[in-house]
């Protein structure tokens, strides 16, 4: 399957694990990547907090060129935050043409236009994975069973809420799907409070304590449920629950140390891609031993 | 008839006794609402059985509870629908538990006065005009009202309040109700406290700064009021209408978020901390001396990254450009130059009814 791929910022920037990650699962389950190299941010809600019409008009400048993608089925993203703030803007884009006419306007001088079409789709690629190529598929390229790895799902926000514009109406279980790809991947999915909670990344650089104590707390619960691990769809969350664990450890009073995969790395994992290749050597938090338990199984086997 | 399980929350502080579970059979068509059910399980099985109600018809905003994980009003939940909701998540019964972020008075019935009302109260939740009040009513145009009616819609319910996923962790956050309440007052023309208001929000270390943007308030709002497009609206306010540069950075990450992308196209997060901090100022950030206190607080977290391999010096340093900024930038200045911001407020609108004539609002750009 070919889709006009949008990687967003941070997996370029902060996460670099996660776009190479993601580039090396994608052949293994046959995407053809047509990265967007001409696109801009999303805005990550803060465009939108400082004006509606730029930010709009900057996600149908990304929407436009993915559009343009010759025999892309859609388009995907890496990102909860991109996948929330891009289905915000095509809200209002596809609500009015009135509206969505105004829009273009500024994308002609480009040449682009973003065309409503209420059959083209964005979507994460945790979605795509479940909708679009299905765990059946899935199942058959798992070479390296996760058996035995106990792992925490870690949403984010922007990708769980609000249900109604992330069309859960016509995919309900879209806030369940990491667990069920985990199950998928022989590993065990773990239930605790924080599954569908903040990160807290949005308020990192305003209030720092607000921030880090959702992030600890979160990664305490995952631990008290005795998770080997967290994943996540989002970089973002990443970035708080890794990069800042030591912090917020401090934050929660208490010992964390819980490693944070990114979800390409997951699948990555069982579908027999190395940790290096993956990246997995490029975390806060060591993720050893989370290799330890993989690479047990497949000796085991 | 069918029959349903409800697995209640009971808690009476009277007894002595921890806080404690209670299962109760109740039959009552699926269209009935878990309120119904509730009230049932009261009147036929344990008198004792506490939660707060009146209208029972999504007015009064008595009855929000959690349900199943979910906080919403208990009469606005179809009892075979939060039955479905449960089975999807394995179990048999619909578990009902009093809203989070609030003290337990009895079973189902939070203490609102200690939060809820107690946050509204704060943001100073009246009219304050200038001057002696005009001999009739105040005159606006109706269009300038239209903004506001939103926030309006409040029942006071105070499911967002249980929801807020930052007052979890910082109960002194002034919350989605009360800011969207603030909104109402700092949308209505007649107000002219409104600089007041939104430097008094934005200066509060647990005000307009405190919303961690999870959207949880949006989700659970059985009126559409969006708290956090609220909160949302007030920061718009604060920062481009009266340039409020508060000591929570509200202003700095803002600034230096929309002029990097300017600038780049993509996000260059190495200078965003550091301009975040100097109110979006990369040289300010390096010089003001607050500014280098927060700067060097967030040092540990740059070595770890840096010593992890996530972050190279390069990537610190140096970011590219997109081949086609020139458009970006184009864009910037266009939406920039105009008089006035341009809104599409789907609530006021309608989600597909933007195909009539006055779909868009037209909010401030005051300089």
């Amino acid at each position: 399957m070919k889709v006009a791929y949008w990687p967003g910022c941070v997996s370029r920037g902060f996460t670099p694990e996660l776009h190479g990650a993601m580039a090396a699962v994608a052949p293994k389950l046959d995407i053809e990547l047509v990265e967007l190299d001409r696109a801009n941010c999303c805005g990550a809600g803060v465009i939108a907090e400082h004006n509606q019409e730029l930010v709009d008009t900057l996600n149908a400048r990304t929407f436009a060129l993915a559009q343009g993608v010759e025999g892309a089925a859609g388009m995907m993203n890496i990102c909860s935050t991109c996948q929330g703030a891009q289905s915000e803007c095509r809200e209002r884009l596809d609500a009015s043409s009135e509206y969505r006419e105004a829009i273009n306007e500024h994308l002609q001088p480009e040449g682009l236009t973003y065309r409503h079409d209420p059959d083209w789709w964005n979507k994460n690629f945790l979605w795509l994975l479940v909708e679009e190529i299905g765990l059946d598929s899935l199942r058959e390229r798992v070479v390296r069973p996760l058996t035995g790895l106990k792992v925490a799902a870690f949403y984010g926000c922007y990708i769980s809420r609000p249900s109604r514009r992330l069309g859960f109406d016509r995919h309900p279980e879209r806030d369940r799907y990491l667990d069920m790809v985990i199950e998928t991947l022989g590993a065990t999915p773990v239930d605790y409070a924080g599954k569908h909670k903040c990160c807290g990344f949005p308020l990192i650089t305003m209030n720092k304590e607000t921030s880090l104590r959702q992030a600890g707390r979160h990664i305490a619960d995952a631990l008290d449920a005795d998770a080997d691990c967290m994943v996540t769809p989002c970089p973002l969350c990443h970035l708080n629950l890794d990069l800042q664990q030591p912090d917020a450890a401090k934050r929660v009073e208490r010992d964390l140390g819980l490693p944070v995969l990114h979800f390409p790395q997951l699948v990555g994992l069982a579908l027999g891609i190395s940790p290096k290749e993956l990246g997995m050597n490029k975390h806060v938090v060591k993720t050893d031993e989370v290799q330890r338990v993989v690479a047990g199984v497949a000796a085991a086997a | 008839m069918p029959e349903y399980t409800l697995k209640i929350r009971r808690f009476d502080p009277e007894s002595g006794r921890a806080a404690y579970w209670e299962s109760f059979q109740v039959e009552l068509p699926p269209e009935r609402s878990v309120l119904d059910g509730v009230l049932q399980a009261r009147d036929t099985q344990d008198g004792s059985l506490s939660i707060r109600c009146s209208c029972q018809a999504a007015i009064c905003g008595s009855c929000a509870v959690r349900i199943n994980g979910r906080t919403g009003l208990a009469c606005n939940t179809k009892i075979g629908e939060a039955f479905e909701r449960a089975k999807s998540f394995g179990h048999d019964e619909i578990v009902v538990e009093p809203m989070g972020n609030m003290p337990v008075i009895k079973d189902l019935i939070v203490d609102m006065d200690a939060v809820h009302w107690k946050k509204v109260k704060r943001v100073v939740p009246w009219l304050l005009p200038a001057g002696d009040p005009p001999e009739r009513e105040y005159v606006v145009p109706p269009e300038s009202m239209i903004d506001v009616t939103q926030t309006m819609a409040c029942i006071h319910c105070g499911a967002c309040v249980g929801a807020c996923l930052s007052l979890e962790v910082d109960p002194e956050f002034i919350g989605p109700a009360a800011l969207a309440k603030a909104y109402r007052f700092v949308g209505d023309p007649r107000d002219a406290a409104t600089e007041d208001r939104l430097r008094d929000l934005a200066e509060d270390p647990h005000g307009l700064y405190d919303c961690t943007h999870c959207f949880a308030c949006v989700e659970v709002c059985p009126k559409g009021v969006a708290p956090m497009d609220q909160i949302m609206r007030l920061r718009r306010r604060a920062t481009a209408d009266y340039g409020i540069k508060d000591r929570n950075n509200g202003y700095g990450h803002e600034k230096a978020f929309v002029d990097l992308i300017e600038r780049y196209g993509t996000l260059h997060e190495a200078q965003l901390l550091p301009r975040s901090y100097g109110q979006g100022s990369l040289i300010r950030s390096q010089i003001d001396p607050s500014s280098l206190k927060q700067l060097a607080s967030s040092l540990p977290t740059v070595i770890n990254g840096l010593k992890s391999g996530k972050v190279s010096p390069k990537a610190a340093l140096w970011h590219h450009k997109l081949p086609d900024q020139k458009h970006v930038r184009r864009i910037y200045k266009e939406i920039h130059s105009k008089d006035e911001r341009l809104e599409l407020n789907l609530y006021i609108v309608g989600e597909s009814g933007g195909e009539t004539e006055g779909a868009m609002a037209e909010g401030s750009q005051e300089s």
